[in-house]
């Protein structure tokens, strides 16, 4: 294992985010209480409580699931869009690392910058609502595979993406309306029942799910469940990535 | 001496069937400076990227100082260093950012002394907080050479590393390169610029349409294949070659006062002396006598349109 390789990409991927610091910083701590003003106070206003927990306890783990998963996509699919963009993925190409090495930093340094941004949106919460949390190791391992596995979804559109135009087409058309739609402002429980079983096979609705019973002990759907969600989607993003690597599909000619 | 870089019957076929390259095999002696001549679309870079791991083989096996660059691609490659054809940097990093990122990749411990001496060398230095995207072009291709050379590498591969720069880069680099060899690094280089391989290279090797027409120490075939030519001027004006000559192989030089013997540096006899008294009897009046011995570009030349091969 080239650990020196890791690292070197890592740190180098890190820079890029401590450069702009104050707008990474600032941007999450600004839409966190902008959502916060809407539906905390606007609407929360007239919903009151949710099974018992205040509206405005109750998207937290929602908003942080919404900044946490674009975020760990679009720095992860940058990272390595980049590169393949300015021509520099020659050198990562020629370097005598594998393609666990490679995930390792970009995906590790993408997924720590989501880490960073959750853990802020947390802090920023805490300023408007009482937030309390009934088990917190699930609540970090919840937050860390959410943090990798899109993380590695990321990467994978970055190596597909042939343009920026692609490489926020699936951003937008499929992951924002899976997390807007997967629970992250509403329990699925106040959905007709047709819907609430149209919305079981959207996968963010299982994450978000987890996420908010490691915060307040109710979810909509098993706890096991959930695990078993998060855990599997990760498998698959490695599974493609290794299938990516070995074939050098959109990366060796 | 023992090779360093052994490349069997490499072969490259692409999905649309397009052969770039063609089963070439060539060993590459430790310390020595090799130059790879070939048109556009030859197959050079193709070669040099299937080395350097950024293209698949199709058929083949390459080894690096023993390493076999597929089944022990860690030890091949941690030995190579690539400077590609295209300037390709990030653009909003600075330069020492970029040479350190390059060490690290390539698994060697941090060597602030080093990668401070490459940096220097390439007059880098005074830059080295500078981002690359205020770089001029010349400069962008020292800081390739210096993400290369970071790693210490012990085979360097220069894929046209003086395309588009000026003369005083292209006598540095010529010159980087000398002082390379001297730390006993092997360097292979691709160029258009036939007086580049003439300058610097030990050896030669011509491409074209994916076939190695040629590997030769540069100053044999220099020797055995370039011609010598001498344009003996006359006082008078001819019409045609006069008789009297005609053994000679001669060619009317333009405007009818000059006479062109071309000879083969190789042979014994080249002919001189006869030629010069049959002139004289001839009743000619030599004004003026010039030789003009010919380069590897005409060498080049010949290969490529396939007239020596």
């Amino acid at each position: 294992m080239n650990l020196t390789a890791v690292w070197a990409i890592y740190k180098f991927e890190m820079q890029r985010f401590f450069r702009t610091l104050l707008q990474s910083f600032l941007s999450p701590v600004l839409s966190t209480s902008l959502y916060f003003v809407v539906f905390g106070a606007a609407i929360g206003s007239r919903i009151q409580e949710v099974e018992g927990v205040s509206y405005g306890a109750f998207i937290v783990p929602g908003l942080v699931m919404l900044s946490v998963i674009t975020q760990a996509i679009s720095n992860a699919s940058f990272g390595i869009y980049f590169p393949k963009f300015t021509g520099t993925i020659y050198e990562l190409l020629s370097a005598p690392v594998n393609f666990l090495e490679i995930v390792m930093g970009y995906v590790g340094a993408a997924a720590t910058k989501a880490l960073f941004i959750g853990i802020v949106i947390l802090l920023t919460a805490t300023f408007f609502i009482d937030l309390q949390v009934a088990h917190p190791v699930a609540m970090v391992v919840f937050l860390l595979l959410t943090c990798l596995s899109f993380a590695l979804l990321g990467f994978i559109i970055g190596i597909w993406a042939g343009n920026f135009e692609q490489l926020q087409l699936v951003p937008l058309l499929i992951v924002t309306p899976l997390i807007f739609l997967g629970g992250s402002f509403y329990s699925i429980s106040m959905l007709p029942p047709v819907w609430q079983t149209v919305t079981l096979f959207n996968p963010v609705v299982y994450l978000i799910s987890g996420f908010r019973w490691s915060f307040f002990g109710l979810a909509d759907v098993p706890i096991g469940w959930s695990l078993l969600a998060i855990a599997g989607f990760t498998a698959l993003c490695i599974a493609v990535i290794w299938w990516i690597f070995k074939t050098g599909w959109r990366i060796r000619s | 001496m023992s090779a360093i870089l052994s490349i069997r019957d490499l072969r490259k076929t692409y999905d649309g069937g397009f052969e770039a390259l063609k089963g070439v095999t060539l060993d590459i002696e430790k310390g020595e400076i090799l130059a790879l001549l070939g048109p556009n679309g030859a197959g050079k870079t193709t070669l040099i990227s299937m080395v350097c791991g950024i293209t698949t083989i199709s058929d083949g096996q390459v080894t690096v100082d023993g390493h076999d660059i597929q089944a022990e691609f860690r030890a091949a490659r941690s030995l190579i260093g690539l400077v590609p054809q295209e300037i390709a940097l990030q653009p909003f990093e600075t330069v020492l950012n970029t040479v350190r990122f390059s060490r690290g990749l390539f698994g060697k411990s941090r060597d602030d002394a080093h990668i401070e001496r490459v940096l220097r060398k390439l007059s880098l230095w005074d830059k080295k907080d500078t981002q690359i995207t205020a770089l001029s072009g010349g400069m962008k291709r020292r800081v390739l050479i210096a993400k290369a050379l970071s790693h210490e590498p012990r085979v360097l591969f220069l894929d046209e590393p003086t395309a588009g720069v000026d003369v005083e880069l292209r006598r540095d680099m010529w010159g980087m390169v000398a002082d390379l060899k001297a730390d006993g690094v092997t360097i292979i280089l691709t160029t258009h610029y036939i007086e580049e391989a003439e300058a610097i290279a030990d050896r030669v090797g011509v491409i074209n349409k994916g076939e190695l027409l040629l590997v030769q120490d540069k100053d044999t075939l220099m020797a055995q294949m370039g011609k010598k030519q001498i344009e003996v001027q006359l006082a008078e004006t001819l019409n045609a070659i006069p008789p009297v000559l005609s053994d000679f192989g001669l060619r009317l030089g333009a405007g009818g006062n000059s006479l062109i013997y071309t000879y083969d540096t190789k042979g014994e006899r080249t002919g001189i002396t006869g030629l010069l008294n049959a002139v004289s009897n001839a009743g000619l009046t030599l004004r003026d006598v010039q030789t003009r011995q010919s380069s590897l570009e005409d060498i080049f030349v010949d290969l490529v349109a396939g007239g020596t091969a």
